[in-house]
């Protein structure tokens, strides 16, 4: 495996199939957190931390206890409670040793153990790396890669998204689709951009 | 209407996949509902949360490996998004603010009032993605009368969908609450 093909992963997991505007993953906490830059980058860095450390949890469960024990199918299971533990334990770590840090994003990170990118990276990892119940070359680093990219992703759009509700604000909208109508047709906006992407073959 | 739209909304491309993903989510739905509640009193506070979501993950594994067996097309049409039932806020919402409550006959009614509705949601979604999209409707095709544009099916789609529609909804209860007010 040479290096171009991880950088593939990271360039298509950020802008070709980013994971917000072309597979609806973390939407809930899109729309939600999205009105400010602020608060919407803080959270963009908060998932992309998760992410990848939930991709790195969940290959390392799934190589060396689900598949040698042929318990595949606990998958779901086994997955969502790591990662749950996890973003607790990180929570409480985060809490004790950098107040300062906790006050910015401590409030994100229990929306996060319910973000579906969080868990969707997982599973897509053991999709997609896993091969008739062994791993691919080198699907540890990929892995990785793919929850960095997914959550340099997720970081992008939330920024462009509140940059530009941060305008919208101002504008003269219908009174029916303020709020959380006109950020959904903005989606649909931004997602039809990053469609233009998914001509490039890398 | 928003709350557990997330991952849904990217099975929605067909009528048949809308209505598929319902039912696995209204299944979900109760069968969790049903222990949740009956659990309630004896799970302490503190580790509730997670207790929830390891019944509703069994729950979902059941879900998803009876789809494996016995409609291996849908399944893999609706591919990863099953697994993700686990973390469809409706789901857990319910579950905390509902069955933890309340005892088991009242949270099944519940949670299947719940499901219908999220499944009705669905398969109107789904209904004008593929009529528009696709120019079919459960196998009925009238796409001689217009070139359907492909990006219906796509994900911007969707996501024009739902924001017309909410602001659709939020126009009729606007007007409704006018009409109202001008009676009293």
């Amino acid at each position: 495996m040479d290096l171009a093909s991880y950088i593939t992963i990271i360039i298509s997991a950020v802008f070709i199939n980013n994971f917000i505007l072309s597979r609806f993953l973390g939407l809930c906490s899109f729309i939600g957190v999205s009105k400010n830059t602020g608060p919407a980058v803080s959270m963009g860095v908060a998932v992309t931390f998760v992410t990848t450390m939930a991709s790195l949890i969940s290959w390392l469960i799934y190589n060396f206890i689900l598949l040698p024990f042929h318990l595949e199918y606990l998958r779901t299971i086994s997955f969502i409670l790591v990662i749950a533990s996890f973003v607790q334990f990180t929570e409480i770590v985060i809490q004790k040793k950098a107040p300062g840090l906790y006050k910015t994003f401590g409030i994100y990170l229990p929306l996060i153990t319910v973000n579906c990118a969080v868990f969707g990276v997982a599973v897509l990892n053991t999709d997609v790396f896993f091969l008739n119940g062994k791993a691919v070359d080198g699907s540890f680093l990929k892995a990785l890669l793919q929850g960095f990219g997914a959550g340099a992703g997720y970081t992008l759009a939330m920024f462009i998204m509140s940059g530009i509700r941060e305008r919208i604000e101002f504008a003269e909208i219908p009174k029916c689709l303020k709020d959380i109508p006109i950020t959904f047709v903005i989606a649909s906006l931004m997602s039809l951009a990053f469609l233009g992407f998914s001509g490039f073959k890398v | 209407m928003v709350l557990g739209l997330c991952p849904t909304l990217a099975v929605s491309t067909t009528i048949a996949n809308g209505i598929g993903m319902g039912l696995a989510a209204t299944f979900v739905l109760v069968g969790s509902s049903i222990f949740v509640s009956l659990v309630r009193n004896i799970v302490p506070e503190k580790v509730r949360i997670p207790c929830y979501i390891v019944i509703i993950a069994t729950f979902v594994t059941i879900a998803d490996l009876f789809m494996k067996a016995y409609s291996p097309a849908l399944s893999r049409s609706l591919g990863m998004f099953v697994p993700l039932i686990v973390v469809n806020c409706i789901v857990l919402g319910r579950a905390e603010a509902f069955s933890s409550k309340e005892p088991p006959m009242r949270s099944i009614i519940d949670a299947l009032g719940m499901g219908i509705g999220f499944t009705l949601a669905l398969i109107v979604i789904s209904a004008i993605r593929e009529s528009l999209g696709n120019g079919t409707a459960l196998g009925f095709s009238f796409s001689r009368v217009f070139e359907p544009p492909l990006f219906m099916i796509l994900a911007p789609g969707a996501l024009l969908t739902i924001g017309l529609l909410i602001g659709l909804i939020n126009y009729f209860t606007a007007k409704k609450g006018l009409r109202r007010g001008k009676k009293d």
